[in-house]
């Protein structure tokens, strides 16, 4: 199962890092989205996988799964949506005031002031 | 009695905080301004002088405060007599400076600034001198760099003004950087960073195999700030500055750190062939060489300048020779050259305020026109030369008569020899600032002309020239006291001071008879010498020091724009590839322990997911150009890792996951409504080939190290065993991750909420931004209902408007529920208030933006501020308790026949994250949404298009 995890993660990352060198904002901001989903799972993993153990407290349970990666990437899915959000409205507002949405500034504007 | 050691801190501090002042009162006038200014100065002055009865007993006042002390840096004042003379001198002739620059400034220029900046250089100046850690010694060292840079550079407007304020903080700066090198290994040597235990460490310090290197480097510090060969260049390029700032930093202050610092250290560095050989011939060499230099300038500042480079040479070599006697010399002439060098610089800058011109060439005769500033320059060019009673014979007689004894490379006299040359160069351009300045005929074409200045510019020269005299003809009276006790400092014994005018027909008395006498004849010959020196070419320093920088930028140019041009795709591609090489290179240097995890079988239903999960993800990188088709593809890779939670024990995440994944999508979802459906190809084959494999390289490497995670245990206890035996006990919860997040880690949930809040802040402020600009222009322009093709038939549906409708309430019970089983059960206030931002914007799809906004009473603005504020109230109730922030209580109510109700504060704060994530989740997409209104979408008045009550009403008459 570890192995299962461990390649989704990789493979989820690797889909991210690709999208993310893309040439247009759309890409890139699905790349983040893809990098977010490996990285809270990275996290989450870092408690080592364990199943029918859900950190609830029971009586007569003794073993439960690590609670603090769990409340770490609760919170991490919570701003990753705030820092998605972000990025979709610079690439909004980017496309919508420079007319396109290539990541990049035209190689003869980037030493002058920058698009929005 | 230490009493007076409590000035010490005060002292230092008073100068900063006067420095505030000047900017504040220059709107009351200039004199004003420049009496505030001086008070501060005053003040420390005073409380300086209350310190000086114990330091004149031979005691050495100390002052502790305790900062850093886990890193050996504390606030620690020491004041002996070495303090006491520099920072009597910093103060001293800092307040002269300060009355002359009130009458220097020309009206144009900012004098609130100038002053500021003066007092701040003055306590950084202080602060060095005063310091017993030499940690805190190396940040006021620095803030001399900085302050000296803004005074340097004051006359903005002049470029020579800015070139030389550079040149002035790269060459110091970058001393002073090898400086904190020196004083690290100087302080891990001695086991202290106090400079009160490192100078009792000499042995220990000299026989370190580190003794040389730390050596090299600290004198590296002081050779450039105290301008010693090599780095001698940049002093006269600071001469750009006002004539006070000259006066001040060249003669009195920064130039003297560096003789400080190498008198502070003298005790433990000094006394090894080492320490002679660099400081003793940088001294030298400095010493004549800059003197030679300064008799061939014209301009009176460089001619000053470089004497001074010449003077500090002088003490330098004194330092240098590291026998008693020589340091006693060295800190009278300390005291000499300070009194006589500040005179002179100030009476250059009366003769360029009243002439106009600080040209040699163009001056002359100017006895009659300004007598005052004659007699001043003349004594105190004449102790600079040193001539008899002055100050300046007598440390130069002195300095001689040390020399004469001291063997250096080849023959016993040589060193003698050649400090006679450097002593003839002194007396040569020392006469000529008398001589071609002062004396001969007087001229009738100086660009204005002279007279002597009013009595507020000369008073502080004339002063210092008082001081010269006196010291001259009664010097054990004089500084007799202060040379002992800041002898006594520098060498750590009691030292013989007597000085006298006579010393009988020794080798020093023909030495400085042969110096005057050859000054006199090189400054007959002066002319056809200079048309030899202008004929031989010379190296020109700030050529050299131009092409230096000009190519450390262009590499460093180079490096930054190879790695990082601005473009985001060559950043992210270079931290993909440079990660995963450095995690490589920690993990092939060993050390990991063997497997120790059994792993998990593999399951059918996970062996699905991850098969659905990696085919979503290959199709979403092969498909992603049609981006709807992505966004579906991303909702299920999105799914799959909710699954994924809930498998392997993570429901409140599973939860959490599932929920933002639908906000994401709708987000996404209005954000493609105004970009582009598709993504055009455009990176070539080769291009995507080079991406595929940075790619899967950092995939590999993410697989890797997770892989590795899993099957190992951890490698030291965990902290989470605490939290599953007090979730329950101490914050009453049994949903330990809910009791983490409102309680134990509470502190971090109330930083993540304010996160969020500002980020919602932050769309809100963007769409605006982006809607009063080219973007709202480009927006209205937008047609939305012929623009893309296939729109749907209705855009408000009947059938989604009345199964949102229904579900709203019961979406908001779902909300409520988990909410409240939060704290023992899966939910809490994020996932409630992502169920309840679901539900509200199920009625925007529905019914478009412009109706639902309509009936939306609540401002999302204050929804999040009202979220954290209640997080914040209820975590600071606990101080009510005299509990620390956020300490959560909790206990049980009872109300028959329902069952036990459990209540908490930990509640009340849940509900703020609950406020915080509804409002930021609104208010996020409603930013999206006032883009659509922008761009003229027909706005509904009605909730849906077809409305079977409505035509009824229509046919009857309607509503």
């Amino acid at each position: 199962m570890e192995a299962l995890m461990a390649s989704a993660i990789g493979l989820l990352t690797a889909a991210g890092i690709y999208l993310v060198l893309r040439l247009r904002t759309f890409p890139v901001i699905v790349g983040l989205s893809l990098l977010t989903y490996a990285v809270n799972l990275f996290l989450f993993i870092t408690g080592r996988l364990a199943v029918d153990m859900p950190p609830i407290l029971r009586k007569g349970v003794e073993s439960y799964t690590d609670p603090l990666p769990q409340a770490l990437v609760l919170t991490a899915i919570v701003i990753s949506f705030g820092m998605t959000a972000v990025a979709v409205m610079l690439a909004l507002g980017a496309y919508l005031s420079a007319g396109d949405d290539d990541v990049c500034l035209p190689p003869d504007d980037s030493g002058a002031e920058g698009g929005a | 009695m230490q009493t007076a050691a409590v000035f010490l801190p005060i002292i230092a501090a008073l100068p900063f905080l006067g420095a505030l002042l000047p900017g504040l009162m220059i709107q009351a006038g200039r004199n004003t301004c420049a009496a505030f200014t001086a008070s501060a100065t005053i003040l420390a002055l005073t409380l300086l002088l209350l310190c000086v009865p114990s330091v004149m007993r031979g005691e050495v006042l100390t002052y502790h405060i305790e900062w850093l002390p886990s890193l050996g840096l504390n606030v620690n004042f020491m004041l002996d007599g070495l303090g006491l003379l520099f920072a009597g001198m910093i103060l001293g002739i800092g307040l002269l400076i300060i009355l002359y620059a009130r009458f220097y400034l020309s009206r144009e220029d900012p004098m609130g600034q100038f002053y500021t900046y003066l007092l701040l250089f003055q306590g950084a100046m202080v602060g060095i001198v005063l310091s017993d850690n030499i940690l805190l010694l190396l940040v006021f060292w620095e803030l001399t760099s900085l302050s000296s840079f803004l005074l340097i550079g004051y006359w903005k407007h002049l470029p020579e003004g800015r070139q030389g304020a550079r040149m002035a903080l790269t060459v110091t700066g970058m001393g002073g950087l090898a400086m904190i090198a020196g004083m690290l290994i100087l302080g891990n040597i001695a086991g202290s960073y106090d400079l009160s235990v490192i100078l009792t460490q000499k042995d220990a310090i000299q026989a370190s195999p580190l003794y040389l290197p730390a050596l090299i480097l600290i004198l590296l510090g002081c050779f450039t700030k105290s301008a010693q060969f090599p780095f001698h260049f940049w002093l006269p390029h600071a001469m750009a500055a006002p004539t006070p700032v000259s006066a001040y930093l060249h003669s009195a202050t920064m130039v003297k750190a560096g003789l400080f610092l190498m008198a502070r250290m003298w005790p433990v560095l000094a006394g090894t062939p080492e320490w002679f050989w660099i400081v003793a011939t940088t001294g030298l060499i400095t010493m004549v060489m800059a003197a030679k230099i300064a008799l061939f300038k014209d301009d009176l500042k460089a001619l000053l300048a470089f004497s001074t480079v010449s003077h500090l040479g002088l003490i330098t070599m004194l330092l240098g020779l590291g026998t008693k006697a020589a340091a006693v010399v060295a800190v009278f002439h300390i005291i000499n050259h300070a009194t006589f060098k500040a005179a002179l610089f100030m009476t250059a800058g009366i003769v360029d305020h009243e002439a106009h011109t600080r040209d040699i060439k163009r001056l002359g005769g100017l006895r009659h026109l300004m007598p005052i500033t004659f007699t001043i320059a003349t004594i105190a060019a004449l102790s600079m030369a040193g001539i008899p009673p002055l100050n300046g014979f007598l440390s130069k007689e002195m300095m001689l008569e040390e020399v004469a004894h001291t063997q250096w490379f080849g023959p016993a006299w040589l060193m003698g020899a050649v400090a006679t040359l450097g002593a003839l160069f002194s007396v040569a351009y020392s006469f000529r600032y008398i001589a071609h300045v002062f004396l001969g005929p007087k001229r009738s074409d100086y660009p204005a002309e002279p007279h002597d200045p009013g009595f507020g510019m000369w008073a502080a020269p004339a002063f210092l020239t008082v001081l010269v005299v006196l010291i001259g003809v009664m010097p054990m009276t004089f500084a007799g006291d202060l040379v002992r006790v800041a002898a006594q400092a520098v060498t750590g014994a009691e030292p013989y001071v007597k000085i006298y005018h006579w010393h009988g027909l020794v080798p020093a008395f023909w030495m400085s008879v042969i110096a005057v006498a050859g000054g006199a004849l090189l400054l007959a010959g002066h002319a056809p010498l200079t048309g030899m020196w202008n004929a031989t070419p010379r190296p020109e320093a700030k050529r050299m020091f131009d092409a230096v920088t000009r190519a450390a930028t262009r590499w460093a140019t180079m490096l930054t724009d190879g790695v990082h041009d601005g473009s985001l795709m060559r950043n992210a591609a270079v931290f993909a590839v440079v990660v995963p090489v450095l995690g490589w290179m920690a993990w092939s240097a060993g050390g990991m322990a063997p497997p120790s995890r059994a792993p998990l079988p593999v399951a059918l239903i996970p062996a699905v997911g991850w098969v659905l999960l990696a085919v979503a993800t290959v199709l979403l990188v092969v498909y992603h150009r049609a981006r709807f088709t992505a966004l579906v593809l991303l909702g299920i890779a999105g799914l799959m890792v909710s699954l994924a939670f809930v498998y392997f024990s993570a429901p409140d995440l599973a939860l959490t996951q599932i929920s933002v994944e639908v906000v994401t999508i709708i987000l996404l979802l209005l954000a493609l409504n105004f970009l582009p459906r598709e993504t055009p190809a455009e990176s070539s084959a080769g291009r995507r080939l080079r991406d595929g494999v940075i790619a899967l390289g950092g995939g590999a490497a993410v697989a890797g190290l997770s892989y590795a995670i899993m099957v190992r245990d951890f490698a030291f206890d965990s902290i989470s065993a605490f939290h599953l035996a007090n979730a329950y006990k101490g914050g009453g919860g049994t949903n330990v991750v809910n009791v983490i997040l409102v309680d134990f880690r509470g502190f971090d949930t109330f930083g993540e909420i304010i996160v969020l809040g500002i980020a919602a802040l932050v769309i809100f402020a963007l769409t605006d931004t982006v809607l009063r600009g080219e973007g709202g222009r480009r927006l209205s322009r937008l047609d939305p209902d012929t623009n893309p093709e296939g729109q749907a038939g209705d855009r408000h549906p009947l059938m989604m408007v009345v199964a949102t409708r229904v579900m709203m309430p019961i979406a908001l019970m779902v909300g409520a529920y988990i909410f409240l089983r939060g704290h023992n059960e899966p939910g809490g206030g994020f996932i409630a208030g992502l169920i309840v931002a679901i539900a509200f914007v199920m009625q925007y799809m529905a019914s478009g933006y412009a109706w639902a906004e309509a009936r939306q009473r609540v401002t999302y603005h204050a929804t999040i501020g009202l979220g954290v504020l209640i997080a914040a109230v209820t975590g600071g109730g606990a101080w009510l308790a005299g509990r620390p922030f956020l300490t959560s209580d909790y206990g049980y109510l009872h109300f028959p026949p329902i069952e036990e109700f459990e209540w908490a504060t930990a509640i009340a704060f849940d509900i703020g994250v609950f406020l915080t994530v509804v409002g930021a989740v609104m208010l996020a997409l409603q930013s999206l949404s006032s883009m659509a209104r922008r761009a003229g979408g027909t706005v509904n008045i009605h909730p849906m298009d077809v409305d079977p009550a409505r035509e009824n009403d229509q046919a009857g008459g309607g509503v």
